[in-house]
């Protein structure tokens, strides 16, 4: 009845082409487009922006990197906690060296950084596939968290080794450290989502996005038809570690504040930002924000539910959270092996017809 | 986005149903899950505990009941920081976090709410400056000061003379296990000892190849900074390798009935730093069995009454319940806010006639708290584990640390951090 495409008439190649051609999706977008930058803002206090929707942005950031990585490349990769840890490390020394530097180009900067770190960790890519480059990508990450507890020059000396954000402001609005504003550090990070998410959206339907897949879906017969295995594949580790040092610099600069590199950028971020790809649905735009709400929003909404609501103790509820998040990720598999994303196209096709399937 | 918006509402709806503000409220951001509930759980008991015998015995605090707020943290910096921001609202006095790492990300926010933090003997050993941190606390002690007893106990051993010997360092390799590094090296210098560092990771379980190394070295002492099941395993592992137990000293939070336990009579004679009285022969006890054990409101399983960290969680709410007092005595109000209890926090005075009044004869030291020293006297005691009586014993008296040698390193650190955050030094 309401989701339809009849009548919605498409009179030039560009239209056909657009990322949402049914009219409903795009009045869709803009919606939450509109809603997340102009009231979205408004009713946000502390609680909710540090606790739901900073880690729920930074986290898509990441997930979108990873699922460029895996989803589009088809290179499995579990070093993304260290990969973050990149992004965080760099951000920090850029801040602390060069005070004047705008904050935005740092963030940048941490990426790019981390980008050629990811193409450096990329290059056993070339000869190894599958288990044996997840195995290469996960010592990536046990050496970068080594490395950035090794040695004393990466956390400036500090006593105790860790990193703590300078404050730094954006337009004379403080973005990182404690007096930022719940609002502008919740509006520069959906800038940097909105226009990574853009990016990356058309990067894989571009002629880079092809080659990744046709590389995902057999390698041979990609090289036979002429895409250079070696571009292919660095760039996508490339671009990936872009996403996922940016999201490392915003989790540490934006987010956290301060940071230490064993605890925030363990294998358990590499292995929670995997789950996030997974469950949000494999070579998925919106797969990445879906994997990364569930996986974020899941856990503090029962923890809201089970001790503000029920009255529960925190040990009881922190036990029976991964029991459900962990139950829940396992029927999602067995109903869904194509994650969120794909119930969500399901859904949608299932809407173009309702009510008259036949 | 649908999902995203949905589970919006769902938390939106959780969190308006908030409590009212009426009580003084107390967070307590505990963890009994994950690899360091074995010392997280007696911790958070010994707190809960205390405020719910000073609510049955006397009714709160000046009157005004006290509400602990748990919030489980599973010692991870991220959930602490959705604790911190989900507790501040209710109108929270002092957060005691129990975790390093989470102290550190909570100096700047909790300053800049303004509201205090108190890291009892443990986060940044700098913010003992009051001058800079003006909203931290760590009296009575710090890490920098558990080095030095810990050094000083083991020259006391040796006859004054530790020339030549070495002693090793197993530490959790995070900002916790880290902390002590400088001062150790600077006590090396001053000392001329020789130190060996060998880092744990993150939880700790698995220690083979440092204690192999031990094994290889043979250091006349070993240090341990270790928390949760790191503890367990190196006091096994050093039972295994029959290290003389009596030669290896742990901080203060390496230093609990579940620490030793697991290696039986292997632990015997291991020694740990603390920093308070150990076990239950204080008249307190009574009181709790009275009006908090016999009514069923004992926290958590009710099993740790008596131990190490049971005690510690109950001096930390100790502290905060005086600083209050001092607070409403003060200001002259009974309803007071986080500001008020900084002040509080500021001028609070612990003597031997205070703790005796409450029940606690000779639990800890006496001190006072000004604006140019929120760190405490720094004194501490040693303790040692009787493995056939299963319990704790000091063995020495409340001691000094060198604080020549911390004062100076403190206020190095401090400094730098004034630097970097643009921060006055000053008592106004």
């Amino acid at each position: 009845m309401l989701y339809r495409e009849a009548g919605d008439y498409k009179t030039s190649y560009a239209k056909d082409q657009q990322t949402f051609p049914i009219a409903f999706d795009r009045y869709g977008y803009f919606l939450t487009i509109a809603f997340a930058v102009l009231v979205v803002p408004f009713v946000l206090n502390d609680y909710w922006t540090n606790a739901v929707v900073l880690p729920f942005l930074i986290y898509a950031i990441a997930a979108l990197g990873l699922n460029i990585l895996i989803g589009y490349c088809g290179q499995v990769s579990l070093g993304s906690g260290g990969f973050m840890a990149v992004g965080a490390y760099a951000s920090y020394k850029l801040m602390t060296a060069f005070p004047d530097l705008n904050i935005v180009f740092v963030i940048l900067l941490s990426g790019g950084i981390t980008a050629l770190v990811g193409i450096l960790f990329g290059l056993p890519s070339l000869r190894i596939k599958g288990f044996y480059l997840a195995v290469a990508t996960l010592a990536a990450q046990f050496f970068l968290v080594w490395l950035f507890n090794k040695v004393p020059w990466f956390y400036n000396y500090s006593a105790s080794g860790q990193i703590s954000a300078p404050e730094r402001s954006l337009f004379g609005f403080a973005v990182t450290g404690a007096n930022a504003n719940p609002a502008t550090s919740y509006l520069f990070c959906l800038g940097f989502v909105f226009v990574m998410a853009w990016a990356a959206r058309n990067m894989t339907r571009g002629a880079n996005g092809r080659k990744w897949m046709a590389i995902r879906d057999m390698d041979i017969a990609a090289e036979i038809i002429g895409v250079d295995p070696l571009k292919a594949k660095l760039t996508a580790f490339g671009v990936s570690s872009f996403y996922i040092g940016i999201a490392g610099a915003l989790l540490f600069a934006v987010y956290l504040g301060a940071a230490e590199v064993g605890e925030a950028f363990g294998i358990e971020k590499s292995f929670l930002i995997l789950f996030m790809v997974i469950i949000g649905g494999l070579g998925s735009i919106f797969g990445s924000f879906a994997g990364a709400a569930f996986m974020i929003l899941m856990p503090v909404l029962l923890k809201n539910i089970m001790v503000g609501q029920m009255g529960w103790p925190t040990d009881l509820a922190s036990h029976f959270q991964f029991v459900i998040v962990g139950g829940l990720i396992i029927i999602f598999l067995i109903v869904e092996p194509h994650g969120l994303a794909q119930l969500w196209r399901l859904a949608k096709e299932k809407l173009r017809l309702w009510p008259f399937p036949h | 986005m649908k999902l995203t918006k949905l589970a919006a509402i769902a938390v939106a709806a959780t969190v308006a149903a908030g409590p009212v503000l009426a009580d003084l409220v107390f967070p307590s951001l505990d963890y009994r899950t994950g690899p360091y509930a074995a010392n997280g759980i007696p911790f958070a008991d010994g707190y809960a505990d205390y405020f719910a015998l000073v609510n049955a015995r006397d009714g709160g605090i000046g009157g005004v009941p006290a509400k602990v707020v748990a919030c489980e943290t599973g010692y991870n910096t991220e959930k602490g920081v959705e604790c911190y921001e989900s507790t501040k609202g209710q109108g929270a006095l002092v957060y005691q976090p129990l975790s390093t790492g989470i102290t550190y990300q909570l100096i700047p926010k909790a300053t800049a709410d303004g509201i205090p933090v108190h890291s009892m003997g443990y986060g940044r050993t700098s913010a003992a400056n009051g001058k800079v941190f003006r909203n931290i606390f760590n009296y009575p002690a710090n890490y920098w000061n558990g080095a030095s007893i810990a050094v000083n106990h083991i020259l006391a051993e040796e006859g004054g003379d530790v020339k030549g010997k070495t002693i090793a360092l197993v530490y959790h390799n995070s900002a916790y296990g880290k902390e002590p590094i400088r001062t150790l090296e600077e006590l090396s210098k001053k000392h001329g000892f020789k130190l060996s560092l060998l880092a744990v990771d993150h939880p700790g379980q698995e220690q083979k190849s440092q204690w192999l190394q031990i094994r290889r070295e043979k250091p006349d002492y070993v240090l341990m900074w270790g928390w949760g099941v790191m503890n367990q395993v190196a006091i096994q592992e050093a039972a295994n390798i029959r290290f003389p137990m009596d030669h290896f000293i742990g901080i203060w939070w390496s230093g609990s009935e579940n620490d030793t336990l697991p290696a039986g009579d292997g632990a015997n004679g291991y020694k740990a730093l603390n920093m308070h009285n150990v076990g239950s022969d204080f008249p307190l006890y009574a009181d709790l069995k009275t009006h908090v054990y016999d009514a069923g409101n004992a926290a958590g399983a009710g099993d740790q009454s008596g131990t190490v960290l049971y005690n510690r969680g109950m001096y930390a709410a100790m502290l905060a319940v005086e600083a209050a007092k001092t607070a409403q005595e003060m200001h002259g109000t009974a309803n007071i806010t986080p500001a008020m209890m900084r002040d509080g926090m500021e001028n609070l005075v612990i003597d031997e006639a205070k703790m005796a009044a409450l029940g606690m004869p000779n639990f800890g030291p006496s001190f006072s708290v000004s604006c140019e020293n929120h760190g405490g006297p720094g004194l501490g005691v040693v303790q040692q584990w009787d493995a056939a009586a299963k319990s704790w014993s000091l063995i020495t008296d409340f001691g000094p640390s060198d604080m020549e040698v911390i004062g100076a390193l403190i206020a190095e650190d401090s400094a730098a951090f004034a630097a970097e955050n643009n921060i006055t030094e000053g008592c106004n």
